[in-house]
């Protein structure tokens, strides 16, 4: 399979979007670009996984090269492992649900869709390159859609969210700039190809400045604590499918770009940086949790609640035992798919309560039986249900990173543990408060979600349950991937 | 003879096209829209001719000398002065000496031929004059305004006084070495504290063309005083020529004293882009605002010539390619609001994406652009200077110039922001773009956004360094 369609096809979506004349043209436009994506992301995972059963070892598949900026030795070299498919799956589930759930965008439909678009191609473009040029390309590809999703579709103090949001994520890009740089220059021959220079085994002094900045730099995209603060800000003042995307798919950008590129290439400074990661990934768990508690409208519930939960991200990679990296990963996928779901309820809520406050709602389950239910679903995989993937990912992550025997690791895994308490009580009190008791006045003539949304949950929920009951495919996908990664730590110095 | 016509073609076409004006001009036979029209497919024809029949080689004992990237330096700052008669079509229609101005530019530009090709350093200040005085008169062209005149008045008095630093400078070089020709100073240059003086004092007068700060005082005044026409030429073309030979002199000229003038040039562009991005948060005026933005550009600039590699020339003749056309573009935008709605501010642009798309979307990919955001040219282009300046291996240098890419996006985002997304009482009318305008704008961002994916164009460049 040629890589390059999972960028061409979004492209020509854009492209064909910019050429329809009316709101509803744009709209079926983009529900065929996404259903495309959908399935040409189902077609990669059914062909890799043919081509991992008939014993093809190779690290990456389907790789693709052509030659760009031949001076500079850098080449459109495309390739996926199981995480890429696993991230490449996760983005296809957000864009359909996103694209969804924006059915009733009036404000210049065209230009929302176009940018959505153009975001999720940026996605796929980030998670299938292996030239770290083009990697960086795709990745601040996607900040100006979300600046202007955020600045002209948002509310609230949009224009602040949209200004923090972009300043700092191109300040995580300015860091991971300089440390690409400095892999660069680092062998005989420059190259900016990830295979070349995962084999060139980058040299120890280079690691040591490098790594520190690449994983700094992602992790701004990540909620590394404490560079999280446009997270909350960014997320409650999106439109719907801005934060379904900034949640579910740009941050883990940030995560996929901290296992990938800094911790692949470099696992002397990752073994070097390991105890910062862990006390820094653990803070973000807490005071995310706790955070979380204090809050009193929906959508910093959950933008809060998505800092602690990337902690678990950033935890499992820097516990770098197999077990945690492969949680790592399913976390993100578990996530993206639970918050994205979490984000376009609270969407389909606020749109007919016009609130997000948890105090001025109640009892909704009764006028909207489905939105309810979804609700609850949604709550229960962010608390770690057994039977959703939320349960599934951390129990990995804390799986993994209790195979070390030492205190500092058993300490900081117990600590991460407890946030799941923390969670569990801010999200029964949210979902009870909201769609349980009485029904608020006023409410009495709300209706229930239309077939777009029911679609878009159902999608959401189609994935988290298939995650959560078997949780098997998905680890076979990954396992493998991280293993790579394991043999790159296992080399002495 | 005929390797002379060869040779010199770039300026023998300029110099016809402005003899044919003066005629023109002389007669008095023709109105400013059909005269307009035959100098713009002149332009044309002349940036076309830039492609064909070019030769190598050196005329007059060295003192003219020419390659293939010059000429094509020469044809990149072509291509710059067409699309400027296209974009401000609208004020040289209305102006009553129209003719007269493209002869002033077009004498600049000559004279920027001139100093590119220069093999010898009193061919170089000749050339420099020659670029330098016309625009002065070009800055004073608004007549009936005072800070056009104003502005006209500055810049002839640092010009004059760069000239003369220049001219000590150059005096000094020949006490210490004995000799004007660029082919032979290196081998005389041995670092002795004369010489070093003489490089400082060349070094100031490029700087004071460049505004690299602190010599930059004269330029945001000059900028806004000046008609929009002449202040593109002055940010885009006047610039890019002056990097380009600035480039070429230390690049050739003074190569064995290289240790020197990187310390120089590292910390002149870390105050350059720190200035010039500092003043460029607090403006209002979009002329100011993107005079010191194009301040903070040449900080980038001097990133890229710090390398000392074919590299870096590569990437700065790219640069300044992918900068005329955001610049261009971005003064285009702010032309044509000024001369329909005669709004220069930032804060009037607010709403503007309501009644004006397409300038809307023209002036966003012309900031992207500028700030060096993906998928636009200007990301490749500042990308690039970046690589060639990380190849001398200070990392701190790197890291204060991506952190100023920070700073710039700042800015450049306020004015995204007011287009796109702060509501206007009084919002502002639709505008009727002149058609060749248009033209240019549309010629301007397929540059944007063609000229960092088509790879080639890199290549090109790099196979004629």
């Amino acid at each position: 399979m040629n890589l390059s369609l999972l960028i061409l096809i979004p492209l020509l979506t854009a492209a064909a979007v910019l050429l329809m004349r009316n709101a509803a043209q744009v709209r079926w436009v983009s529900l065929l670009g996404a259903s495309a994506q959908l399935v040409l992301a189902f077609v990669l995972l059914f062909l890799f996984n043919q081509q991992r059963a008939a014993g093809n070892t190779a690290q990456m598949l389907f790789e693709t090269q052509y030659n760009w900026f031949p001076s500079w030795n850098i080449s459109f070299h495309l390739g996926v492992d199981g995480i890429s498919v696993a991230m490449i799956l996760l983005t296809a589930f957000v864009v359909i649900a996103g694209v969804l759930v924006s059915w009733n965008v009036t404000k210049m439909t065209k230009e929302f869709y176009f940018l959505l678009i153009l975001l999720s191609m940026g996605a796929y473009g980030f998670f299938i390159s292996l030239d770290l040029f083009i990697l960086f390309f795709f990745l601040e590809i996607a900040v100006i859609p979300k600046y202007l999703l955020i600045g002209i579709w948002g509310s609230g103090k949009k224009e602040y969210a949209a200004n923090k949001l972009a300043l700092m994520l191109m300040g995580g890009s300015a860091l991971v700039l300089v440390g690409l740089l400095g892999i660069y220059f680092s062998g005989k021959e420059h190259s900016f190809d990830l295979m070349k220079l995962a084999a060139l085994n980058i040299p120890l002094q280079i690691q040591m400045i490098c790594f520190p900045l690449l994983f700094a730099g992602f992790g701004v995209f990540t909620a590394l604590f404490p560079l999280h603060t446009w997270v909350p800000d960014g997320h409650s003042s999106a439109p719907t499918a801005g934060s379904m995307f900034l949640a579910g798919i740009s941050m883990k950008l940030g995560g996929y770009g901290c296992l990938r590129v800094a911790t692949f290439l470099m696992p002397e400074g990752a073994k070097e940086y390991a105890n910062i990661i862990i006390i820094l990934s653990v803070i973000a768990i807490l005071y995310g949790a706790f955070a979380t508690m204090m809050q009193k409208d929906l959508k910093y519930i959950n933008a809060y609640s998505s800092v602690s939960h990337c902690g678990f991200v950033l935890l499992g990679i820097g516990m770098l035992t197999k077990t945690s990296m492969t949680g790592a990963v399913m976390q993100m996928v578990s996530h993206g798919l639970m918050t994205a779901l979490f984000f376009a309820v609270i969407g389909m809520i606020y749109e007919r309560t016009h609130t997000r406050q948890v105090s001025e709602m109640g009892g909704l389950l009764k006028r909207m039986p489905f939105i309810g239910t979804v609700l609850f679903i949604v709550g229960l995989c962010s608390l770690g249900l057994p039977g959703l993937s939320g349960f599934v990912a951390e129990m990995t992550v804390f799986m993994g990173s209790w195979q070390h025997p030492d205190t500092f690791r058993r300490i900081a895994t117990i600590l991460a543990c407890l946030s799941i308490v923390v969670t569990a009580v801010y999200i029964l009190r949210a979902i009870t408060k909201t769609a349980m008791g009485p029904l608020k006045e006023g409410f009495e003539l709300l209706t229930d979600a239309t077939w777009n949304e029911k679609l878009a949950a159902l999608i959401l929920i189609a994935g988290i349950i298939a995650i959560g009951i078997a949780p098997f495919w998905l680890n076979d996908l990954i396992a493998p991937g991280a293993e790579v990664i394991m043999q790159k730590l296992a080399i002495p110095k | 003879m005929n390797e002379m016509l060869t040779l010199m073609k770039p300026e023998l076409v300029l110099t016809g096209i402005i003899f044919l004006l003066l005629f023109i001009k002389l007669g008095k036979g023709m109105k400013n829209e059909t005269l307009l029209l035959l100098i713009q497919v002149l332009l044309l024809l002349n940036f076309i001719s830039g492609f064909f029949f070019n030769a190598e080689g050196t005329l007059f004992g060295g003192m003219y000398q020419t390659t293939g990237l010059m000429v094509l330096q020469k044809n990149i700052l072509n291509l710059g002065v067409y699309l400027i008669s296209l974009l401000f079509a609208d004020w040289f229609k209305k102006s009553e000496h129209m003719p007269e101005f493209f002869m002033l530019m077009l004498s600049a530009l000559l004279g920027m031929f001139f100093l590119i090709s220069s093999g010898n350093l009193l061919m170089f200040f000749l050339a420099l004059e020659l670029s330098t005085i016309p625009v002065a008169a070009m800055a004073n062209f608004d007549l009936e305004k005072r800070r056009s005149s104003e502005a006209g008045m500055k810049m002839i008095l640092s010009s004059a006084f760069s000239s003369g630093i220049l001219l000590f400078g150059t005096s000094l070089i020949y006490g210490a070495t004995g000799t004007i020709s660029f082919a032979e100073i290196p081998f005389h240059l041995n670092g002795s504290p004369l010489q070093i003086l003489a490089l400082v004092f060349l070094f100031s007068a490029f700087a004071f063309k460049l505004s690299i700060v602190p010599f930059h005082l004269w330029t945001a005044d000059v900028y806004e005083g000046s008609p929009v026409a002449t202040t593109a030429f002055l940010s885009v073309i006047s610039k890019g020529a002056v990097a380009f030979i600035f480039m070429a002199t230390l690049y050739k000229v003074f190569q064995p004293m290289q240790a020197i003038w990187y310390n120089l040039i590292m910390i002149l562009a870390v105050a350059t882009m720190v200035i010039g991005n500092l003043f460029a948060l607090r403006q209002q005026n979009i002329k100011r605002f993107l005079a010191f933005s194009s301040i903070a550009q040449v900080g980038f600039i001097l990133v890229g010539i710090s390398s000392n590699s074919t590299d870096g020339t590569t990437s700065v003749v790219y640069f300044i390619l992918i900068y005329i056309f955001s610049n261009l573009a971005a003064f285009g935008v702010a032309a044509a609001i000024a001369a329909k709605a005669n709004r220069e501010n930032i804060d009037d642009y607010k709403g503007l994406y309501q009644s004006n798309p397409f300038l809307s979307w023209v002036l966003a990919l012309a900031l992207f652009s500028l700030a060096g955001i993906p998928p636009t040219a200007g990301f490749f282009g500042k990308l690039f200077l970046l690589t060639a300046g990380a190849s001398k291996g200070s990392y701190l240098f790197i890291i204060i110039a991506a952190l100023n890419m920070i700073i710039s996006l700042y800015y450049y985002l306020r004015v995204v922001r007011s287009v796109f997304m702060d509501k206007n009482d009084l919002p502002m009318e639709k505008i009727q773009i002149e058609p060749s305008a248009k033209l240019a704008l549309i010629i301007c961002s397929a540059g944007i956004i063609l000229v960092g994916l088509l790879s080639w164009i890199y290549d090109y460049i790099q196979n004629l360094v």
